[in-house]
């Protein structure tokens, strides 16, 4: 998952590197990144919620950091190693921040959790045992309307408790 | 020649008409037909209602059928837990179809917290009157009494260890074209013996949830299928006097549709189609419409007949003006709520597709076979020609009734030759869709030299009906709701006249609490009517560590405490609430404790959800949210202007639930939200002596 040397690779215009897979894309200036991801790419667990980078639904993972799809530009992030939803799983095995929300009860509509996800995975990677404050003030910019913010906040920290680190990484 | 026979839906079949084989494949069908109404309740005028069917089929798994739907508030998991229960299935075994127009039974709709009491005992009845087909069809394979089998996991085994057969549910239904009814000597298992309903459980389909793979209305996507837009009025009450479609049409691949008010169009991909709606040319007739400003003094003088009758009271008790005349003690005050907007995270979405004249809409709507309706008189073709089906949902919160963006579709397809998807924008999201009434309530009491309380006159304007009776003991009432005409579109939202009469009436019980020094738990429990709701609201105050004192408090502390109940839709809540206030006058809440009990609990981890996200999302109501409008224009159409809740906005919250098996199961997704307002304007006065009696109390984040 986003290898580090992915953004040291030749930029190439027309390619989109997503979840692993260069994707040859249009970059025309007027496309968000949300918008190729769904209508151009298929991958529609990444959700519009508001447009204006105030919910948080789009996010996903532009070299390991969550990131609003829908105020992003296309052309900012090719040649970056992008991961949505989608990629997140190792073959069938689950994320441990996916499991963790299963496990917690974590979603009532659900149409919140790919975001909140890619939120989670992104401050537990760089912060991997952060406090209820940290966790509070990383996710603020994510809506859940349900209003299941205590399920999400206990998924959180269920995957802070775990390793969020691919096996042989040390912690 | 002849023409393919159009495949009718169920509900407009008798039951033994049913091609229940032919679409599920061989097994047995055990039906409960729809059920006349409750003559005191939703939809009395109505057609019979509900009912409920399950497939028992060769492979083992039971496929039961319900109109309601699932928006996000859990019943897909409970009602299958019920269905599990009462034949002994794993959950994994047992699939629900909800919400799909041509084989769940008809269903005025997904409201009013109806699945759990409605389609739950529905689900149960069937699945029961399944499970004793069961046990017949065991005991005559395995050659014993009925009462030598027992079900467990899918299996028939005969009792008695050492010599125990067995006999798996496939097996028992192989071959079989049986269509039964429910008797009606049909005993559902009391949930003191559940085993599986009542029990730790996790929600079904989560995997799909955090691996992105659930598919809601607006991830749909079928071949050739184009995108839609539709051309709105900029203000309410707009009218469209010309629009020139010739910009649109010169676009590659558009299609155009106006017929009456509708002007929509159609491109093969999203980005055309915002270009072709930016290409329309429209002129709109405008009329002055009603401010915010005035809003009150308008909803006044503006009295509506109220096409809800159902949802209008008028209820008299002893003689209330006399009894206000010679009391003591009297009070009036009056108390507002604000429009407010449901936000769900998916905005409406629709997808509509014609094959061989028949018109198929995937759509996220709490009332599918009213959608049915409404589509079949707009479009005039009969109600067997359309299928509404209503995928995964990204929530509704009451604010998903309506068809008219699936007629668009419905158009647009037919013009387009294409199937056509629409999606709401957010901001179409807030200026298109409806909000909770704003509502205006008078209180006028009477009470003894103590405080006893001797007369209660509530009238509501513009909210309703719900939870505007009393919980409490007055011997002289007169309560009554008047609709108003609204200057914005207003319907359905969560838990929206009970939100308001409980702030009401829970405000006043405070003020008059204070008025005679009372504390005001005690003044409650003093007044209360309803044993369930009296131990609600003790278990609170314990968890709260509540200490009685009178109130006003003799001094002024930085800190607030505050308390409210709330009876409505079966469900009985307390909600004690903590706030600061701080030298800036900046409000904080820092604890809400909510208990809520509705009977005997199906989903435990699912209830909890319902009560601490009902409560949170109460605590927005309560503190900022509000649709701003000015002339027939909403000002705050994003949700970079229009404040919900969010993390930092959580305060410490405790859920208590109080299960009572010997009680049935009452809905939980409305209920908890009402008594939150109220619990924090009250502490607000605990912590300044300031009575805050319009919602949102802070919506700059500050109190006077």
């Amino acid at each position: 998952m986003s290898p580090p040397e992915a953004s040291a690779r030749p930029r190439e215009a027309s390619l989109l590197r997503v979840n692993g897979v260069d994707h040859p894309v249009s970059l025309q200036r007027d496309r968000s990144l949300l918008y190729v991801l769904r209508e151009e790419l298929g991958l529609t667990g990444t959700k519009y919620g508001c447009g204006e980078g105030e919910c948080g639904a789009c996010k996903v993972l532009v070299d390991g950091v969550a990131v609003r799809s829908c105020t992003t530009p296309v052309g900012e992030v090719a040649g970056r190693s992008i991961v949505t939803i989608e990629g997140l799983t190792d073959g069938e095995r689950l994320h441990p921040v996916q499991q963790a929300f299963i496990d917690a009860g974590a979603f009532q509509c659900g149409y919140c959790i790919p975001g909140m996800i890619l939120a989670a995975v992104s401050l537990l990677d760089h912060s991997p045992h952060p406090t209820e404050d940290e966790i509070r003030a990383a996710m603020d910019g994510n809506i859940c309307r349900c209003c299941g913010y205590l399920r999400i906040l206990d998924a959180v920290q269920r995957a802070s408790q775990l390793s969020v680190h691919p096996p042989g990484a040390t912690p | 020649m002849t023409t393919p026979p159009t495949p009718l839906p169920f509900d407009l079949l008798s039951p033994t008409e049913r091609p229940f084989f032919d679409r599920l494949g061989n097994g047995l069908v055990v039906v409960l037909p729809a059920r006349p109404p409750d003559p005191k309740g939703w939809g009395r005028a109505g057609p019979p209602h509900g009912g409920a069917w399950v497939h028992l089929g060769e492979d083992g798994k039971a496929r039961a059928f319900t109109g309601k739907v699932e928006v996000g508030q859990g019943t897909r998991t409970a009602l299958s837990l019920l269905v599990a229960e009462e034949l002994s299935l794993p959950l994994s075994s047992v699939e629900l179809t909800m919400g799909d127009t041509d084989v769940s039974p008809w269903d005025m709709g997904t409201f009013g917290s109806r699945s759990m009491p409605d389609a739950g005992e529905h689900l149960r009845l069937t699945a029961a009157a399944t499970r004793t087909l069961v046990l017949e069809l065991a005991a005559a394979r395995l050659g014993v009494a009925t009462g030598d089998v027992a079900l467990s996991d899918g299996q028939a085994t005969t009792r008695g260890a050492p010599s125990a057969r067995s006999v798996g549910y496939g097996d028992l239904v192989k071959g079989l074209h049986r269509v039964e009814m429910v008797p009606p000597s049909t005993r559902p298992i009391p949930p003191p013996e559940w085993t599986r309903a009542g029990r730790p459980a996790l929600g079904v389909g989560g995997r799909d949830i955090v691996t992105g793979g659930r598919q809601y209305t607006s991830d749909l996507h079928l071949p050739g299928m184009q995108y839609g837009r539709v051309l709105f009025p900029p203000s309410h009450g707009a009218k469209l006097r010309r629009v020139d479609l010739s910009g649109a049409q010169a676009l590659p691949g558009v299609t155009t549709v106006h017929e009456g008010d509708f002007v929509g169009v159609a491109a093969p991909d999203l980005l055309g189609a915002r270009a072709a709606l930016k290409a329309l040319r429209a002129d709109w007739d405008t009329t002055p419409q009603p401010s915010e400003r005035e809003i009150v003094d308008y909803l006044r003088q503006h009295p509506a007949e109220g096409e809800d009758f159902w949802d209008v009271i008028h209820e008299k008790v002893g003689d209330v003006a006399a009894a206000l005349a010679s009391a003591p003690i009297t009070l009036h005050e009056t108390y507002t709520t604000a429009y407010i907007a449901h936000v769900p995270m998916e905005t409406h979405a629709v997808l509509a597709s014609w094959a061989d004249g028949r018109l198929t809409v995937w759509m996220g709507s709490q009332t599918p076979f009213r959608a049915r309706d409404g589509l079949s008189d707009a479009l005039g073709i009969p109600p067997s020609q359309v299928r509404i089906v209503v995928p995964p949902t990204g929530s509704g919160f009451g604010g998903k009734h309506a068809a008219d963006l699936a007629v668009g579709a419905a158009r647009l397809a037919k013009a387009s030759g294409h199937p056509v998807r629409i999606v709401y924008t957010r901001e179409e999201e807030f200026t298109q869709a409806y909000f909770r009434p704003m509502a205006v309530i008078d209180i006028r009491s009477g009470a003894e030299k103590d405080g006893t309380l001797t007369a209660w006159q509530f009238d509501d304007l513009n909210a309703g009906s719900a939870a505007a009776r009393l919980p409490y003991k007055v011997p002289n009432q007169k309560i009554g709701n008047q609709p108003a005409d609204s200057p914005l579109a207003q319907a359905s939202y969560r838990a929206l006249a009970a939100t308001a009469n409980n702030f009401a009436r829970e405000s006043h019980m405070d003020e008059l609490a204070a008025r005679v020094g009372a504390d005001p738990l005690e003044y409650r429990l003093r007044h209360l009517a309803d044993d369930r709701l009296a131990a609600v609201l003790r278990a609170v105050a314990e968890r709260a560590g509540w200490v009685v004192r009178p109130t006003p408090p003799d001094h002024r502390p930085d800190r607030g405490r505050g308390i409210a109940v709330g009876l409505e839709k079966g469900g009985r809540v307390a909600t004690y609430a903590e706030v600061e206030v701080h030298e800036d006058r900046r409000l904080e809440v820092l604890r809400l404790v909510t208990g809520f009990e509705c009977g005997a609990i199906v989903h435990p981890a699912n209830l909890r959800s319902q009560v601490e996200g009902g409560t949170i999302m109460a605590l927005g109501g309560a503190l900022f949210e509000a649709i701003h409008f000015e002339n027939g224009r909403i000002l705050n159409p994003r949700l970079s202007e229009y404040r919900v809740p969010r993390f930092h906005d959580v305060p410490a919250i405790e859920v208590l639930l109080l299960d009572r098996p010997d009680l049935p199961s009452q809905g939980g997704g409305e209920t908890p939200l009402i008594a939150v307002a109220p619990a924090v304007a009250n502490a607000i006065y605990d912590a300044t002596g300031r009575r805050l009696r319009s919602l949102p109390l802070a919506p700059e984040g500050t109190v006077p």
